[in-house]
Order: structure tokens, then sequence, then C-alpha cells
């Protein structure tokens, strides 16, 4: 089985918020896998799950074959976590607390330490709160980064990082790939989720509502089309596909899916294209859409093409795996 | 001081519960004290009589200050002595908690961002324990003067402690701005109340009675209400609280937000090889307070253990009050009873040590620190035990060093050091059983209801005035026995029998382990 994180239909409540609605997450042996959603997804939620930190309350989890909440004390053994906002204690400086988090999950490769001190260019002799934002964040990244474990837990690591060490940052996940970590990365960062990861999940209101490559995801989106044209564009309006449609005298600009491109472009020849520029979206376009548009995901399905590479979230299967615990 | 207005209103909103409970329990203590003394004895010779067998000697005096006029609200007064040290311990604690907790969580520079004057934090928690400390005083007079007690009485004692409190506000002020972390702030504040309890009591036990002068925690009885009262301690306490004060916001002004003024320092760029594991993570997160308590404890101890001491001496130059000690039920018993209501009352300030040592782990938990731990090849059990073993061995540490001190300063002077150590040592580790179970309490609750672990001090509090006003006030001694502290026995000197002492520790264990078991399997974060 390669699978090192597989869950589905995780859902937890928390009063009367529904954090998790029956989540579904796969994540195979040696890649880096982006987790993305707006705030107040369930990113964070997961992620405690997968520590065994919160009881998931219904659904299945299996986390390096083991049961994240049984089994925790032994999986932790083979994991290490970053949160997206560390505490540190007040008496004990940083190279005591990467020290000590390290021997707590049971070995910590000291040269690797001693590298990672030096490129993240933090002084380990700090106390607590004498520490900004950032330079704890490192601290706890110079722990993860420095165990021997199969699998990176990476809950915004780099919130507080400045650009620079968020390179030495990207540079170091590329390298734990390399020696065969697993990684799952919850982040706002597109530039650091299109450089590593190799697949992504996108959750949205406690469920996930995309999963594949960032080539597959792609592929599943819309192109944004800027024409000027002879007449108005009045049989754009109500086709199928397009989104955002603004007439600016003779100028248009819309976005339309790209199974429909044809149709559109038909239509547009029909008003006479005087200029037409076309671009496909950009990562953001695409997760600001992802994020917002109501429409995406397996709501509506008739926005992803028949057979398409992505595969939308199979919720029959969940649902009949539900309830499992 | 832009925002001050709306700090305070955040500030009563939060305390909405705490604040009207610790204003009332200090603002009534005097009264029932008072008018439970008053009926229990109606004439002066009875009240002669009381004060003589119970208070009328170097150790009480000790403790509790001298008793300065025989009527009874004067002595129900003097027997509320302690509760201005509790009004004092609120005050500084209150103030903390609005200042120095309120940065180190980050709150306090989410509001700074906001329109909020740099000083308004310190200014907003001022206010308030200022406040509630007028209140207290106000109370005082007024349920006094209801009762048909003199007005100048009624006064002096309410202004006492609303001096007291709010000297001991701006002490809380002072240390709150000293350190990083609030525990840090708390034990300074702490230790300041103690060290003037301390000079109170050695300025009352020896005679020399400018020590006490310079102890604010005795200004209250210096104004001798209903004994002739004298005004002018009120001012010194109000100069007092006024230069602290500015102390206070001279620190603030000079220093970042969430920065102390006594400077963090370096540590080590690598950790001990011995440091990697909760259990020495835990010795270094509670070290500090036990070796605090441990030397206030060995401190308080050979003044005690010397106040008993003079009792015993006093006694034995005193041939009219030996005979009626006699009466009573034999010569040691003076020393004895003394050391015994000494013993508890520690006994309920160190169980006020093992609920903070056990909720520690609730406060891990909510600063986020417990999390990167759990993450780690390490069991709940084994976290909240790291803690647990402070909360329930703490105790011992603590209660053996004050058995300890008392019982070598006391036996020490007396000429049976062999006889009296381990006498009173015994005596101080017999309260253990209680302090367990409110330690077990603290545990139960943190792992089954997290959110009400708090709770456990209000418990505490409960228990504290069961024993203080319970019997005054006539309850049924169901409700007195819900106390644990009911159930200890009267040593040195009273009967031993194992079974209560049993029972209360088997409650304990049963606590223990429902808390430990519900730990197990609830959410953390
Ligand atoms: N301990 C808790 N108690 C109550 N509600 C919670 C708790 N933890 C999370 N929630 C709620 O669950 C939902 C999911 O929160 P979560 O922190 O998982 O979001 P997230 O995807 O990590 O967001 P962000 O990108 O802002 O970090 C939110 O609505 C949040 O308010
Ligand atoms: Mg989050």
């Amino acid at each position: 089985m390669s699978d090192v994180i597989s869950a589905s239909g995780v859902t937890k409540r928390f009063g009367r918020t529904r954090a998790l609605d029956g989540l579904d997450l796969r994540v195979q042996a040696g890649e880096v896998h982006g987790f993305l959603g707006p705030n107040g997804a369930g990113k964070s939620t997961m992620i405690r799950v997968l520590l065994g930190l919160l009881r998931a309350d219904s659904g299945t989890v299996r986390l390096l074959g083991g049961d994240p909440w049984q089994d925790a004390v032994e999986l932790h053994r083979r994991l290490a976590y970053v949160p997206g906002d560390v505490t540190l204690w007040p008496g004990l400086s940083g190279g005591e607390v990467i020290d000590l988090l390290g021997r707590l999950r049971g070995g910590l490769d000291q040269a690797r330490k001693k590298e990672l001190i030096e490129r993240f260019d933090l002084d380990p002799r700090k106390k607590g709160r004498a520490y900004s934002k950032g330079n704890r964040q490192k601290v706890a990244l110079v722990a993860a980064l420095a165990s021997d474990v199969e699998l990176l837990l990476l809950d915004e690591p780099t919130s507080g990082l400045d650009p620079l060490m968020e390179a030495v940052f990207t540079d170091c996940v590329a390298e734990a790939r390399e020696r065969g970590r697993t990684v799952l990365l919850s982040s706002h960062i597109l530039a650091e989720v299109e450089k590593l990861c190799d697949r992504v999940s996108i959750v949205r209101a406690g469920r996930t509502v995309e999963t594949g490559t960032l080539a597959e995801l792609r592929h599943l989106t819309r192109t944004s089309i800027t024409a000027e044209l002879a007449a108005p564009p009045g049989g754009l309006r109500d086709a199928p596909g397009v989104h955002g449609l603004r007439a600016d005298g003779d100028r248009v600009t819309f976005e339309v899916d790209d199974d429909r491109l044809g149709d559109a472009l038909s239509r547009l020849a029909a008003c006479g294209v005087r200029s037409l520029t076309s671009r496909p979206p950009t990562l953001e376009e695409l997760f600001l859409r992802h994020y917002r548009d109501q429409g995406a995901g397996p709501a509506n399905p008739d926005a992803r093409p028949a057979g398409g590479g992505i595969r939308p979230v199979d919720r029959e299967a969940r649902t009949a795996s539900g309830d499992a615990r | 001081m832009t925002g001050t207005g709306s700090l305070v209103r955040l500030a009563l909103r939060r305390d909405r519960l705490v604040l009207p409970l610790w204003v009332l329990v200090t603002a009534m203590l005097p009264i029932v004290q008072t008018t439970g003394i008053a009926e229990l004895y109606p004439t002066e010779q009875g009240l002669r009589r009381f004060a003589a067998s119970f208070g009328a000697n170097p150790a009480m005096e000790a403790l509790l200050g001298p008793i300065q006029h025989w009527n009874a609200a004067a002595m129900g007064v003097w027997r509320a002595a302690f509760i201005p040290v509790v009004l004092a311990l609120a005050s500084l604690l209150t103030v903390i908690r609005h200042t120095r907790v309120e940065e180190e969580t980050g709150r306090r520079e989410l509001l700074g961002s906001a329109v909020v004057g740099r000083n308004a934090g310190l200014t907003a928690a001022l206010t308030v324990t200022v406040a509630a400390n007028l209140a207290v005083g106000l109370i005082i007079v007024a349920t006094f003067a209801g009762r048909g007690y003199a007005l100048a009485g009624a006064l002096a004692t309410g202004l006492g402690y609303a001096v007291v409190g709010t000297v001991f506000a701006a002490v809380g002020a002072v240390a709150a701005q000293l350190t990083e972390s609030a525990s840090g702030a708390r034990a300074i504040a702490a230790s300041v109340l103690g060290g003037t309890y301390l000079l109170r009591m050695a300025g009352d036990s020896t005679g020399a009675a400018w020590l006490s002068w310079l102890s604010p925690i005795a200004w209250a009885q210096q104004m001798r209400p209903f004994a002739g009262e004298v005004w002018w301690p009120a001012l010194l306490a109000a100069v007092a609280a006024a230069a602290l004060s500015g102390v206070a916001y001279a620190l603030t002004g000079r220093r970042d937000v969430a920065a102390g003024v006594l400077p963090p320092g370096l540590g080590p760029a690598q950790a001990a090889p011995g440091f990697g594991s909760l259990w020495a993570l835990a010795w270094r997160l509670h070290r500090g307070t036990l070796l605090g308590w441990s030397a206030g404890l060995a401190v308080f101890g050979a003044v005690v253990g010397g106040a008993a001491q003079d009792a015993a001496g006093a006694m034995a130059g005193n041939a009219q009050l030996r005979e009626m000690m006699a009466r009573l039920g034999g010569e040691s018993n003076i020393s004895d009873s003394f050391l015994a209501t000494v013993v508890g009352v520690f006994g309920i300030a160190v169980s006020g040590y093992a609920v903070q040592a056990a909720l520690r782990a609730r406060g891990e938990e909510t600063l986020g620190r417990a999390e990167p731990l759990l993450s780690g090849a390490v069991s709940r059990t084994r976290w909240m035990a790291s803690h647990l073993v402070f909360a329930l061995l703490g105790p011992v540490v603590v209660l053996a060093v004050l058995g300890l001190a008392i019982g070598a300063a006391y036996g020490a002077g007396s000429g049976d050091l062999a006889g009296q150590l381990p006498r009173v040592t015994g005596a101080a580790l017999a309260q253990l059983p209680a302090v367990w179970s409110l330690a077990a309490l603290a545990a139960a609750l943190f792992g089954l209801l997290p959110r009400l672990a708090g709770l456990t001090w209000a418990a505490l509090a409960m228990f504290l005035l069961l024993g203080q006003v319970g019997a005054l006030l006539g309850l049924p001694a169901a409700a007195l026995d819900l106390s644990p502290f009911s159930h200890l026995l009267k040593l040195p000197g009273g009967e031993v029998t194992a079974t209560p002492l049993l029972v209360l520790t088997a409650i304990a264990a049963a606590l223990l382990a429902i808390g430990l078991h519900g730990f197990r399997r609830r959410d953390t974060g």
C-alpha cells in the first residue's frame, strides 16, 4: 500500500460548527501533497485529527498504516509536525526546544540540525518570547526537518518567514522529498505550492472539492479572453460556460470554461472580432475560483469535462464507507 | 490613556464571576466573625476569657496580630486578620491577570494595535481593582454600621481593608512590569506579600513594633478599628500605593509590549544531554515554584516555631496563665494548639500550590505548548502525569520543609529537638490527604471538563470559607463535611486515627484515575 495518509468521510464538529464535513484525503508515499482551502475550511482541524490530537466523529483515517488515535505514540516516532503558530516556553532557549522535540520524537540528526540552524540563520540561544514570530517558526521547522522521520505534517509552516527564508524552506522540502519523505503541506502561499507540490487537495467548508496534480487542475479550468468586437456581444451573454462578462464599448472581457471555448469563440466570431487575446488562468485565479466559486466541485458536475484528467471526489463511495468508527 | 474605558468594561466582563466573589467574601467575613463572637460571648468577661484562652499569647499574636480591645467588634476584626491577606492576594492577582497575562497571551498586542493608549491596560487593571477594594470597604462600613456598631470603627475597618488591597494592587502592577511571564510576576508579588506578612509576624511577636510598621499588611490593624481609631496609617498606605503605581507607570513607559524589565538573557545553544524527556521539561517548568515555596515555608516555619517557643516561655513565667491553661487541658496544649492552627492554615495554602501545579497542565494546553509535545512519541498519560507529579509530590516536599523548620526552631528552643522534629513534621505531612484531594479534583476536571478546570479554585475558596465561618454560621455538619480539611486530624497534640486520612487519599486516587482516563479520551487544544 503506497498511501501514507488515507482518510475518507471524516467528520468533526465543535458544538454547532461542522469543522470537517466528510473530508477525503489521500497522500501517496514520497509525494509533497498540498493541502489548500480558504480560512476556516478545516485544514488545521484535519491535520490535528491526523496527529491524534482530535478524535474524528466519523469516517476512517489511516496514517502510516496505523490508526492516528489508537496508535498515536508509535506513529509519532515516524512523523514530525510544524504548526502555523509556534509557542515556545519562556524559560527555554530555541536550541533546547529543538533538541527536546527531536528527542521526544526519537532522534535528531545533529549534523543536519547544525546545518539547518545555519541555513535558516537562527540564533538558538535566545529564549521564548525573545524570538520574533518568524524565528519561532524556524525553531519548529529546524526541529522537524532535522528529525529522522518518514512523514512531515506542515500546517502553514512558513507563516511569518521572510522571502529569503521561504526560499530556504522550499529547498529543504525539496531535499526532503529527494530523500523519500512524504510531506503534507497546508499553505496559503501559492508560489510555494506551485514549486513544491506534486498533488494538491482543495477543501472548502470541511469537504474536499478537488484533488489532483496541478496540471490536472489547470486542465479543468477557464481561459480569460479579451476581445475587440465590431458588433455588441449579444449572443455571448447567455452562452453556457461563460463567466464574468464585461462589455466596455466595443471591448469585452470574460472567462470561459475550457470545454466551452470552441462554442464561445464561434459566437465571438459572429460579432466580428477585430483583436483577441487569450491566456490561461494564473494559479491565483485558479485557486480564487475554487475558494470562492460555489459552482466548483462535485456540486456542479457539468462544470467538468467528461472523462477529464482530474477525478472528482467520489461521494457515493464516501457515504458507503462513512461511520466506520 | 485612550481606550481605558473600554478596557475597564472588558475586564469587568471577563471577571464578572470571580470579582464579585472575592469582593463579597472578603467584605462579609469581618461582620460574620464579629456577630459570631458577639453571640458566643455576650459579656466582656466572656470575651476576655476567649481572648486569654485563644489569643493572648505571643504565638497567636504572631499569627493574627495583637488583640486591641475587649469588645466583640475589635475581636471579630482581629479574628479575621487573615482576610486582608486574602484581599491583598486577590488584588495583586487581578492586576496581573489584566496586565501581564494579557501581554503573555498576545491579546494585549491585538488590543494595542486598536486605539488604546500604552498605559490604558495598566490604568484599567488598577481602576477595576481599586474600585473593587473600595466596594469591599463600603460593604464593611455598611454592614457594621447597619448592625449598630460604632461608625468610626466601621469606617476604620473598611478603610483599612481598602487601602491594604490597594497597596497590593500596586505591588501587582509593579511585578507585572518586571518579568515576561505571568507566573514570574505572580511569584514576585506573592513573595512581597509573604515577606510583609513575615515582617508583621516578627514585629508583633518580638515586640519590635517598628518592624510591623514597615509592613503594609499591618496597616489595617494599625488603624485600631473599634479600639480608639488612628487614621493616618490610611494616608501612609495611600502614599505607598501612589508611589508604587508611579513606579509601575514609569516601568511601562520604558519597556516594550510583552517584554519584561528584567531581561530574559541568553540560554544554551543546545540542550544538556539529560534534557530529553517530559520529566526533565516538567522539572524545568515547575522547579521555580517548588523552590520558592520551599524557601518561603522554611522561613515561615522558623518564625512560627520560634513564636511557639515564645508562647511556651511566656506560659512558664506566668503562673495564672498556666493554671488556666491546665484547666483547659494541659500545659503543652497552648503551643500544640497554636502549631495545629498554623499547620492547618499552611495546609490550605499548600493546597493552593498543588492546585496551581495541577492546573499548569491546562495552562500549557491552552497556550498551545502541549501540542508540539503530544505530537511527539509521547503518551497523553505521561504528559499529564509529568505535571501531576509536581501537584502530588511537590506538596510533600513543601510540607516536609515546613514541618522540619517549625520542629527545628521549636524543638531547639525547648530543648526537645529529637522529640519535636518528627512530631511537628508528621503533623505537617498529615495535611497531605486534603491537599491531594484538591490536586486530584483539578486533575479530574482537567480530564473531563477542561474548560471548568479553574473551578478548582472556587472549590478551594469554598472549603476555606467553610472552615473559617461554617461553624459560626451554624451550617449543618453535612455542609462542613464537604471540605476535605474538616476531616484532617488536629495535630500535633490531637488523636491519631488513620481512617479519615485513608478515605481522603482513596478519594484523591479515584479522582486522579478519572482525570487521567478522561484526558486519554478527549480532544486536546
Ligand atoms: N477547538 C475548536 N473549537 C471550536 N471551533 C473550532 C475549533 N477548532 C476549529 N474550529 C472551527 O472549525 C473550522 C475549521 O477550522 P480550521 O482551523 O481547521 O481551519 P483552517 O482551514 O485551518 O483555516 P486557516 O486557513 O485559517 O488556518 C473553523 O470554523 C473553526 O472556527
Ligand atoms: Mg489553519
